[in-house]
């Protein structure tokens, strides 16, 4: 989309009368500086985000890199019917909403228990320091929060170390398809539960103090307490996170994913992007890849829609 | 996350963090039992880290004898001087020390000029704009296409694919945008009123007043810039122009390259007698990568929580 119809306003066409337009040719030459502070990052976006829509075509052609995406014949849905019907694809859409669920059903409560714990505690001091120690491993990256865990887990690791000296035989855990999923949600607890806390305890620290003196008066108890006024206090952005996590499913993440994930494991493992990945980027089969690779997007599109209008519904601050 | 009430302005972390006197007081014992799950949930995040620390400064046979450490046994420093002599690290560092500083700057500069145009909902447009912002938090093209479009904008293997595809996100530019929307009308109007433009008024009004959000947006993206493995993975198969990230998989989780710009390739098949073995190395080029950010946290930390709170949506 070029930056020129961005700037059209909505409803300038022929029809309206002559002195809205100038009134309208008024406001835009006004604004005419804003257009100008916009325009970058407008064409940022038209390049960027926009333009590669113009690749999606590939996924119904029989590409060619001589020929271009333009040159290349129409094969209509010939690569989403190979994909559909290939061995490989109920696996990895298992596979990914598998893992997303697992993170979701064990991962999602941690952080708000953690908030809640960390909200009975009156020491500022010691709040501040535990918060900052759990959620230091966020702006780590992957590889080496990884690393860290390989340490533990590795074939020379920690874990194996132990187990040795304790007389029992030792587990290759990088290559055990038994322990690769539970290794996945651990590890991105571990990494993340720390700054889920920090929205949560904004929450927290929002709720009306009024609520539990009235709580009190009636004579709900610390646990009732919690119950009736601190859990239904943090509800709308339980529910949000909730459903954006939902609406993330076909997510498993794959930055993780790709440092834990070696051949022995794909079988557990291998996820709808990694696969798009050494697809697509290492063996060059751009049209099933880009294929694959618009079914997820168009899945997820329709999840954070539904997930937004659910939000919407139950009567919560949606995401627009 | 597109609306911002005032209120998330004013919280602070102390308030978030002692906003407690609300509930009332635990039994000693409910008291004792979340402290310990507490410390214990510190302890879980942070050992490990040590851990890795001390293997990092320990001699070989120590960690072959006994990796549990917390503090390093026979000091040495010969697993730091081996991953300085491993000119593919200190290259990558070098080229992500680039990236993150330029990279960062252009962000900021895209972003601020974006979302203080968006912040104005008089101009005609206005929506439209917008939601060319918010489409794309719901709707990519996926990888495939992107490889293709910068394969043929010739940025495949060059250094400006790790900052020129993610000049701006959209979602810290919503961010900065409710944030500057929320600055009264009437502060930009007394400059105006004195003469001064549109770019004028952003300099000398809206930015000095977005200290807050301009850090926080700004370490977002430093973060995400130190960070990134996926452009280096996606879009650049020249190993010496590798950001920190790839060659600290390969030397951390693959292990390859050590040997590489290296003089002594031959110590690290030798068993327990040596001073440097590969378990020093990786444990070294952790920490390597651990120490910007470290340095950089307690600002870090000064901001992200407010700039959290700013971004999230109140309940």
């Amino acid at each position: 989309m070029s930056a020129k119809s961005v700037q059209a306003p909505p409803g300038m066409s022929g029809q309206s009368i002559g002195k809205k337009r100038v009134k309208l040719r008024t406001r835009i030459w006004k604004s005419r500086y804003i257009y100008i502070l916009v325009l970058p990052t407008i064409i940022y976006f038209a390049i960027f985000t926009y333009a590669p829509f113009y690749g999606i075509t590939i996924a119904f052609k029989d590409f060619k890199i001589m020929s271009g995406i333009m040159d290349s014949p129409w094969v209509g849905f010939k690569h989403f019917e190979a994909m559909f019907t290939s061995e490989k694809f109920p696996d990895l859409l298992k596979n990914t909403i598998i893992i997303s669920m697992y993170r979701l059903i064990f991962g999602f409560p941690v952080p708000i228990l953690f908030a809640l714990l960390l909200n009975e505690v009156r020491s500022f001091w010691f709040k501040r320091s535990i918060q900052t120690i759990t959620y230091f491993p966020h702006f780590l990256s992957w590889v080496v929060f990884a690393g860290i865990i390989y340490n533990f887990i590795g074939p020379s690791g920690i874990i194996n170390l132990l187990l040795s000296n304790a007389g029992f035989e030792k587990i290759n855990m990088t290559t055990n398809e038994d322990l690769f999923r539970t290794i996945i949600v651990v590890t991105a607890i571990l990494k993340e539960f720390g700054w889920g806390a920090i929205i949560y305890l904004a929450a927290l620290a929002g709720i009306d103090s009024q609520l539990y003196e009235a709580a009190k008066i009636d004579g709900a108890g610390k646990l009732r307490q919690i119950w009736h006024v601190t859990l239904p206090g943090i509800r709308p952005i339980i529910a949000l996170l909730f459903c954006l996590q939902l609406a993330g499913v076909l997510d498993a993440g794959f930055e993780q994913i790709f440092m834990f994930l070696n051949p022995a494991v794909y079988d557990v493992g291998d996820i709808i992007d990694t696969y798009v990945y050494r697809l697509g980027i290492l063996q060059s089969q751009f049209e099933m890849a880009t294929a694959v690779g618009l079914f997820k997007g168009i899945i997820g599109m329709i999840l954070i829609i539904t997930a937004n209008t659910i939000i919407r519904r139950m009567g919560e601050k949606s995401l627009w | 996350m597109v609306e911002q009430t005032a209120s998330a302005e004013q919280l602070n972390e102390k308030d978030v963090l002692t906003g407690t006197n609300k509930l009332d007081a635990n039994p000693w014992w409910a008291q004792a039992i979340i402290y310990i799950i507490l410390i214990g949930s510190g302890l879980v995040t942070l050992l490990p880290m040590v851990n890795v620390w001390a293997i990092s400064l320990s001699e070989a046979h120590e960690v072959f004898k006994d990796p549990m450490m917390l503090w390093p046994k026979s000091f040495t420093l010969e697993s730091y001087k081996y991953i300085f002599n491993t000119q593919v690290l200190l290259k990558s560092f070098g080229i992500t020390v680039f990236v993150t500083v330029v990279g960062t700057f252009l962000n900021l500069l895209f972003t601020s000029t974006g979302a203080y145009g968006l912040s104005k909902t008089h101009v005609p447009g206005h929506k439209i704009m917008l939601w060319l912002i918010i489409i794309p938090m719901l709707f990519g093209a996926g990888l495939i296409p992107m490889y293709i479009l910068l394969k043929n904008l010739g940025l495949l293997n060059n250094i400006w694919v790790l900052i020129l595809p993610k000049l701006v996100a959209s979602f810290n530019l919503i961010l900065m945008r409710n944030f500057f929307w929320s600055i009264p009308e009437s502060l930009e109007e007394s400059a105006r009123i004195d003469g001064a433009s549109e770019f004028r008024v952003l300099w000398s009004v809206i930015l000095p007043l977005s200290k807050p959000v301009i850090a926080t947006v700004g370490l977002f993206y430093a973060v995400g810039h130190w960070n990134d493995y996926f452009s280096g993975l996606f879009f650049i198969n020249d190993n010496s122009k590798w950001p920190l990230q790839m060659v600290l998989r390969s030397i951390v989780i693959d292990f390859n390259m050590l040997n590489m710009g290296t003089q002594n390739t031959n110590t690290l098949n030798d068993a327990s007698k040596l001073v440097v073995q590969p378990e020093n190395i990786k444990a070294a080029t952790i920490i390597f990568a651990i120490v910007p950010i470290l340095i950089v946290y307690p600002f870090l930390q000064k901001y992200f929580v407010k700039g959290i709170m700013l971004g999230s949506v109140k309940g």
